[in-house]
């Protein structure tokens, strides 16, 4: 039926009306739990406001944010955050890479490895970080343990204590906890490249090498870099592993760490709104640089 | 046949660098003070004493009761809003839509820690601090973006004849969605349901901040904070067991429903 003079049919326009009435019980809730709070987060970072009292306090402008650019432990929190951000994701997306694309060959036992991989997933991460925490443990360790063994230390590695390994033992926890999450995450975009592809390039005499490069990273790329980002996204706010792993220690804190530290800990509300607040900006900042650098489009979403 | 060879070996690899862990847990837990400390693979005298501590020093069988309850609550609460708004966001045009669902994603982004001060002040101002209800109304921030966005993708591949055809039958669009479109979504709604159930239960941040009692603790901030009787001994043997036994049903339930949660994930990420 043709709408009349250029306008919405009785029946689209119901329809719509409908779209908007199932729209708004969701808006609202998540305008109540998500919306509100970080609004009044923002505007908590301008006052002085402690956890035992938050009726009472007075705005102090921006001296909390003040407060943070000049306190060493915020910056070392901020390095801590992206050393793992980069670290990790550097190395989960290659890993991954390479598991998958050992996965998407053709060999029997496929689904039982698949399987297998979703287990350091489905744990969960405070969980991961216990069982890692006591294999890595300098004492009585497993891991030690064997290295010992091997003649590859002479003596235990403090793992989790030292400040020059923490972060790497951290960084190695999430390598294990997410490479196979990656891993599938890129198979699925591998399975997608039609096998037609591959014999094309073969009988042009493209070596394996060459085809990976020339024709496969293309084609997964925007699957690929969306995988990236979330990942990107997630261990910049990463909080689980490093509190249950090494607690607040400032070697590995990462920014949430930090704030959460500052909120609860010390009760000082308004100073850890203003580190959420930053970490938000940083946050916000690092998804649009990896949205433009690579170059990921939205075009689907919504059309 | 160097490269087979080489290929099952990597395969291998993988396969033991993926379980080791949680088999190392296993082993652990089943063994008992001195036990504890030498690094057999195979424990030589298991002992079952960890797991029956778990229970009758501390109140881990009511953790697994708070967690099943606060999961379960939000991922219901989430699926009904999130079911109505997909039929929305997937299937009818309206201005705004695509800014709407950018700030959905957007939502889905935020750091926990960011909402931190101003959900405690909600929650104590709902009377809800050190109450179950208060960790399901604050996980919302992260199931809703969730089951919105997957269950959108999913609704919007159903096909037009069908809610054209109810139409023509005179249904009204509640009348299409329960009817016609929630019994299609089935195996859409148990995946999306499973993995902000999964979410939902390995949550750790808000359900750190907003309980005081172990009695209403859930599970991962109970396993976190088992503390031994000295300050400096962690009962390590009881941390693997508390570990075995919540990782054992997520197990069971990934390798169940294993398909379906990758292609939930994708659905996601990598398509959409």
């Amino acid at each position: 039926m043709a709408p009349r003079r250029g306008g919405l049919t009785g029946m689209q326009r119901r329809r719509r009306r409908a779209a908007w009435l199932f729209l708004v019980p969701m808006l609202v809730t998540l305008a109540a739990v998500a919306g509100w709070p970080l609004l009044r987060t923002v505007y908590f970072a301008f006052t002085d406001a402690t956890l035992f009292d938050l009726d009472y306090y007075q705005f102090i402008g921006l001296l909390n944010f003040r407060f943070i650019a000049t306190d060493p432990d915020w910056w070392r929190a901020v390095w801590n955050t992206l050393f793992f951000a980069i670290v990790s994701v550097t190395i989960e997306t290659v890993l991954g890479l390479v598991i998958a694309l050992t996965l998407n060959a053709r060999i029997r036992g496929r689904g039982p490895l698949r399987a297998a991989m979703l287990i350091p997933w489905a744990i969960p991460t405070v969980v991961s970080a216990q069982m890692w925490g006591w294999m890595l443990h300098d004492q009585y360790g497993v891991i030690n343990e064997v290295l010992l063994r091997l003649g590859v230390i002479s003596t235990p590695w403090a793992w989790v204590a030292d400040p020059a390994l923490a972060l790497w033992s951290v960084v190695a926890v999430d390598v294990w906890k997410t490479t196979p999450f990656m891993a599938l995450l890129i198979l699925a975009a591998l399975q997608l490249v039609p096998r037609s592809v591959y014999e094309a390039a073969k009988i042009d005499g493209l070596s394996p090498v060459g085809i990976f490069f020339r024709m496969t990273l293309p084609l997964i790329r925007p699957g690929l870099m969306v995988a990236v980002l979330f990942r990107a996204l997630d261990a910049l706010r990463v909080f689980d592993l490093m509190y249950v792993l090494t607690g607040n220690s400032p070697s590995t804190a990462s920014m949430s760490v930090y704030a959460r530290q500052q909120l609860v800990d010390f009760q000082d509300v308004g100073f850890g709104s203003a580190a959420s607040t930053f970490l938000v900006l940083i946050v916000a900042a690092a998804a649009a640089l990896i949205i433009i650098a690579g170059r990921i489009r939205f075009d689907t979403a919504g059309s | 046949m160097i490269g087979r060879i080489a290929l099952y070996l990597l395969v291998g690899v993988i396969v033991v660098y993926t379980v080791f862990p949680f088999y190392w847990a296993v082993v652990s837990s089943l063994k008992s003070g001195q036990a504890l400390f030498g690094t057999e693979l195979l424990p030589r005298d298991p002992q079952w004493s960890n797991y029956t501590d778990l229970f009758t020093q501390q109140p881990f069988g009511r953790n697994i009761l708070n967690s099943v309850f606060v999961a379960g609550s939000v991922v219901a609460v989430s699926l009904v809003l999130a079911s109505g708004a997909a039929y929305s966001l997937g299937r009818v045009e309206f201005r705004g839509r695509r800014p709407l669902l950018m700030a959905i994603l957007g939502v889905s982004m935020f750091p926990q820690v960011a909402v931190l001060s101003g959900m405690f002040e909600l929650i104590t101002w709902l009377g809800l601090y050190n109450n179950l209800l208060g960790l399901t109304l604050s996980y919302l921030i992260f199931t809703l973006p969730f089951t919105v966005w997957v269950l959108t993708t999913f609704m919007r591949e159903l096909p037009k004849e069908l809610e054209e055809a109810a139409m023509v039958d005179g249904a009204t669009p509640f009348v299409t969605i329960t009817r016609v479109f929630l019994p299609l979504m089935g195996p859409a709604l148990v995946t999306t349901g499973l993995l902000a159930f999964i979410a939902a239960w390995n949550e750790f941040l808000f359900a750190l901040t907003f309980t005081l009692t172990n009695e209403m603790r859930t599970v991962p901030v109970a396993i976190a904070l088992i503390s031994g009787s000295s300050a400096f001994e962690l009962p390590w043997g009881r941390i693997m067991a508390a570990s075995v036994i919540v990782t054992v049903p997520l197990i069971v339930l990934v390798l169940l429903f294993q398909r379906r949660i990758v292609s939930g994930l994708t659905a996601g990420a990598v398509k959409g």
